[in-house]
């Protein structure tokens, strides 16, 4: 491992005291000049056409600035996913429509002095509503009876299937090598399908944007996004106004996992404040964000795989039906994540098959989540590579050992799954995942555990299980990001990023890879992220790209940086540039032993000669996306009485190349492993016949608190990534992938009982263990 | 309706409708320390400590507030700047998005004035109100140690 200096360092982060003090502003702290609020009317049915819209009586009430619906409003089709242009989901949402397609659309909007008025201005809307038949299982979405939702003129921006009228969002079919004949050379096969659930994103911080117009009216959107540059994007097309003439601005944002990248409110935001030029403030309560955000896309997959005796797998046949809800943000990329970030960890597969569909419902709508298809499709993997070690008789971690693609090796999915297109081949560089298994097999005690069926005090029996896992580190030669760094006369710097933070910790780190590229202290850095007048691009926060594609960037720029100081300091040393020697803050000439410091050049670059703004400028994208590596374990208590399973211990050791900051890296990984557990066991959505969400609440929806907590345990198991700036890959995601088949594969440790279905509730979990019974002693 | 509150010290004149809540008139008020992350008593993210006890700001109607003292996370040291917890949060590493900081920041003080010294139990329950999505807790526990060590020694 090279010797840095910041990098591999727990800086602090930058705004953490000010955070704890509350002294950040968020989105929602912004003074605005007395803001017209935004409120939304939704629909209570989960399919219908609104035949007519009478807001004349709202419109008529004092406080109230205007009411905005389909007969008033730009009808482009848009997605709201933030993704790179084009983007590679359906143009199927409009601002509103003459449709509500799921419980919880938007109907229209009311721009008024207070929430009270504007609530009150919803209740007279005079509305008639045609009610349609809905569709809520995605296994009838193709079914010729069923009802389709969009057949309106909506498109794919981009050339791959897309098939309104069969319900199909998104399709693939990835074929690689003979499947039929792999099957044949199997000594045995074994086939499962596995079904993963709705999920919120549940940031603190619910989706909230702030707008008005600056003094040249141009439109300013404060937002709480993670894509500020599609954000900007989106909004001009929709609303047809110049990208120039619109600034979005990120301020602190209260966590995001996904589902701030979604271009939701701004669209309306700007809308209502240049059609009234007052300024306006729209924040979801908490229930709007558990309904009519976004969710984790559920996902039908079926496995099956043909083993050899010798635990080679000859052909895999995958097979998912992934739920949209009612528009299709994200529907084909989601989906095909599921395999591209799955199929390639097991890479001497070689006959594979994967297809899929996407298909829309009359539910809430899917969007981008932490994992990102990945946690869909790891469920089912994990389980069924847990069911052929347990055939052949050999330990699962002894076989994710032997099988998985290791340094070197290359998997051909990289090369033929992309993101709506073919993808990009890659040889692995760096790859820990043998040294994270025995770590954490270590730590959980699994030898000592694995199969022993303790029983505990109350009854409950003890198992452990665990799961094997990969990632991916930005989109190859699709994702973008830009930095900037200038230099100011006291030897410091203000770096400029279009990356985007949102609770991670980036801005600290890209601090950290500046500073170790130009060796001077983090504390000489101020960094500003994402203002779309001040900042240069970037795609924005999403697809674990933000150390490793934006990190690129600071890393190139601090080098541009350190060239134009170091001919500054030649220039004053009167030597060669080659000679000098980097120090810290300073060039020495090793002739002379004579030094001159950052800020030498700073002042002598402003006021003595040549005088010039040292300023430097680099954008970076890769050809590859280096995968970080993660092996997590769970053991797990389950009481056979009330089939309640309690996590005792969870332990993930990961690979994430060289780590920047290990405490924010391991903040990562702990973050997202107990999202994945309490996504795993207490997480849902409860819907009632019609459609409607029952529980949207968080004291109703199941999210961990401090008293559900296991003991956890996290490893950094370093490797040295040649592609990532100073050898790192991401963490963002990957720890979300792995709670669910860990659990599920210890409860089948201590119990015997496997559970194919997503959340595993205590009931779910006494049924499946009434059901084993019932068939080891069928009834007298 | 209108009348007097004392937030962190200072006396401010607050003119409030009466279904407001002190979540409203104190972030109305330039408390934006204070954060919303559900307005129903769910996520711990808006709490103060209102006279010496702890609450959901977005669950007290501004009228019961009336000339009560109010603490935030901001006003916790008394003279503006940070207090151990807040630098045991910021060393720990328990700030991610920081939005749930200021609640458990408070939640952390009322646990460590009743309990000196709790035990990983006993934070446990002292911080149940308080939901953070980012960092697992993990962390946040490690905070709460750290300022109950750090205190220790001051005290
Ligand atoms: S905002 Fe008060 S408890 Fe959530
Ligand atoms: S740090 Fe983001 S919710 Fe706790």
């Amino acid at each position: 491992m090279a010797d840095y200096t910041t990098v591999g360092k727990s800086v602090k982060k930058i705004d953490a005291l000010s955070l704890a003090m509350g002294t950040e502003p968020f989105t929602a702290d912004y003074p605005l000049d007395s803001p017209l609020v935004l409120k939304f009317m939704y629909s209570d049915l989960a399919h219908a056409d609104i035949v007519s819209l009478d807001a004349s009586r709202a419109e008529a009430l004092d406080g109230v600035a205007g009411v905005f619906h389909f007969w008033n409003c730009p009808d482009t089709f848009y997605t709201t996913a933030g993704q790179g242009y084009p983007e590679p989901s359906a143009y199927d949402n409009r601002l509103f429509d003459h449709k509500v397609r799921f419980v919880g659309d938007r109907i229209c909007m009311v721009a008024a002095e207070t929430s009270e008025i504007a609530e009150e201005a919803i209740s007279l809307i005079d509305l008639e509503m045609d009610p349609l038949p809905a569709l809520f299982d995605p296994e009838l979405a193709r079914d010729p009876d069923s009802p389709r939702l969009h057949a309106d003129g909506e498109y794919m921006p981009i050339p791959v299937r897309y098939q309104p009228e069969e319900n199909v969002c998104a399709g693939l079919n990835i074929p690689l090598g003979d499947v039929e004949s792999g099957m044949k050379e199997a000594d045995f096969i074994v086939e499962h399908r596995y079904t993963t659930h709705q999920a919120s994103h549940a940031a603190m911080e619910p989706h909230v944007v702030a707008c008005y117009l600056d003094p040249r009216d141009r439109v300013v959107l404060v937002t709480a996004t993670q894509v500020p540059f599609h954000v900007r994007r989106i909004v001009g097309r929709v609303l047809d106004i110049p990208i120039q003439r619109i600034r979005v601005i990120k301020p602190r944002i209260g966590g995001g996992f996904g589902g701030k990248q979604e271009v939701l409110l701004e669209p309306y935001a700007a809308l209502a404040t240049l059609r009234t030029g007052r300024s306006t403030f729209c924040e979801f309560t908490r229930s709007e964000v558990f309904v009519s955000s976004r969710t984790r896309h559920p996902m039908r997959v079926d496995f099956k795989m043909g083993v050899k005796n010798n635990g080679e797998i000859t052909a895999l046949v995958m097979d998912a039906l992934m739920d949209s809800g009612a528009y299709g943000s994200h529907g084909l990329t989601v989906l095909s994540n599921a395999g591209a970030k799955v199929l390639p960890l097991f890479n001497k597969i070689p006959n594979m098959l994967f297809t899929g569909s996407s298909v829309y419902t009359n539910l809430p709508v899917g969007g981008a989540y932490r994992g990102y298809g990945a946690t869909q499709s790891y469920f089912g993997f994990n389980q069924h590579i847990d069911m052929i070690a347990r055939k052949l008789g050999v330990d699962f971690l002894d076989y994710c050992k032997k099988w998985h693609i290791k340094e070197g090796e290359t998997s051909d999915i990289f090369r033929i799954l992309g993101e709506g297109k073919e993808g990009v081949s890659q040889v692995i560089g760096s790859c820990g995942l043998g040294e994270c298994i025995d770590v954490g097999a270590a730590a959980i005690g699994w030898k000592e555990k694995r199969g022993r069926k303790q029983r505990g005090a109350n009854g409950a029996i003890r198992g452990v299980g665990a799961a094997v896992m990969m990632q991916g580190s930005g989109i190859p030669k699709i994702d973008m990001g830009g930095a900037s760094i200038k230099l100011n006369e006291d030897g410091s710097f203000n770096l400029a990023v279009g990356a985007t933070d949102l609770g991670t910790g980036s801005d600290t780190i890209l601090i950290q890879i500046a500073a170790e590229a130009l060796k001077a202290p983090p504390e000489k850095f101020e960094i500003l992220s994402s203002d779309t007048d001040l900042t240069p691009f970037d795609v924005g926060a999403y697809a674990s790209s933000t150390t490793y594609i934006s990190g690129g960037a600071v890393k190139k720029c601090a080098l541009a940086m350190l060239d134009q100081l170091q001919s500054v300091a030649a220039e004053a040393l009167e030597v060669d540039k080659e000679t000098l020697r980097h120090e810290p803050e300073c060039f020495t000439d090793p002739a002379s032993g004579k030094s001159f410091t950052f800020e030498q050049i700073g002042y002598r670059s402003f006021y003595a000669v040549n005088q010039a703004q040292l300023q430097a400028n680099a954008s970076h994208t890769s050809d590859v996306s280096p995968p970080p590596f993660l092996a997590q374990f769970a053991e797990v208590e389950v009481d056979p009485e009330t089939g309640v399973v309690r996590v005792v211990e969870f332990v993930s050791a990961v690979d994430c190349g060289q780590p920047i900051n290990p405490i924010l890296a391991e903040g990562q990984v702990e973050g997202a492993a107990v999202n994945g557990i309490s996504f795993a066991l207490s997480e849902q959505f409860v819907f009632n016949r019609d459609g409607r969400v029952t529980n949207a609440a968080f004291g109703r929806y199941g999210i961990y608190t401090t008293a559900d907590m296991p003991r956890m345990q996290t490893f950094l198991v370093p490797t040295d990534e040649e592609n990532g700036p100073f050898g790192a890959k991401s963490v963002g995601e990957i720890a979300i992938n792995g709670p669910a088949p860990a659990i599920a594969n210890a409860i089948f440790d201590a119990v015997g009982i496997r559970l194919y279905d997503l959340p595993m509730t205590p009931e779910r979990v006494f049924q499946a263990l009434q059901e084993s019974r019932s068939q080891e002693e069928p009834s007298a | 309706m209108n009348g007097t509150i004392i937030v962190n010290g200072a006396q401010i004149e607050i003119d409030f409708d009466p279904a407001d809540t002190l979540l409203d008139v104190l972030r109305d008020n330039g408390h934006t320390e204070v954060k919303r992350g559900c307005s129903k008593g769910e996520c711990g993210t808006c709490l103060v400590l209102l006279d010496d006890l702890l609450v959901n700001s977005c669950q007290v109607f501004a009228a019961t507030a009336l000339g009560k003292k109010v603490t935030t996370s901001s006003g916790l040291n008394g003279d503006g700047r940070p207090h151990v917890i807040h630098e045991s949060f910021a060393d720990a590493g328990a700030v991610q998005c920081g939005f749930c900081t200021p609640g458990m920041v408070m939640a952390t003080h009322s646990l460590l004035t009743t309990t000196p010294d709790p035990t990983d139990e006993e934070i446990r329950l002292g911080l149940v109100g308080n939901l953070c999505r980012c960092t697992g807790y993990v962390k946040i526990f490690d905070a709460v140690k750290l300022a109950c060590k750090r205190m220790r020694k001051d005290g």
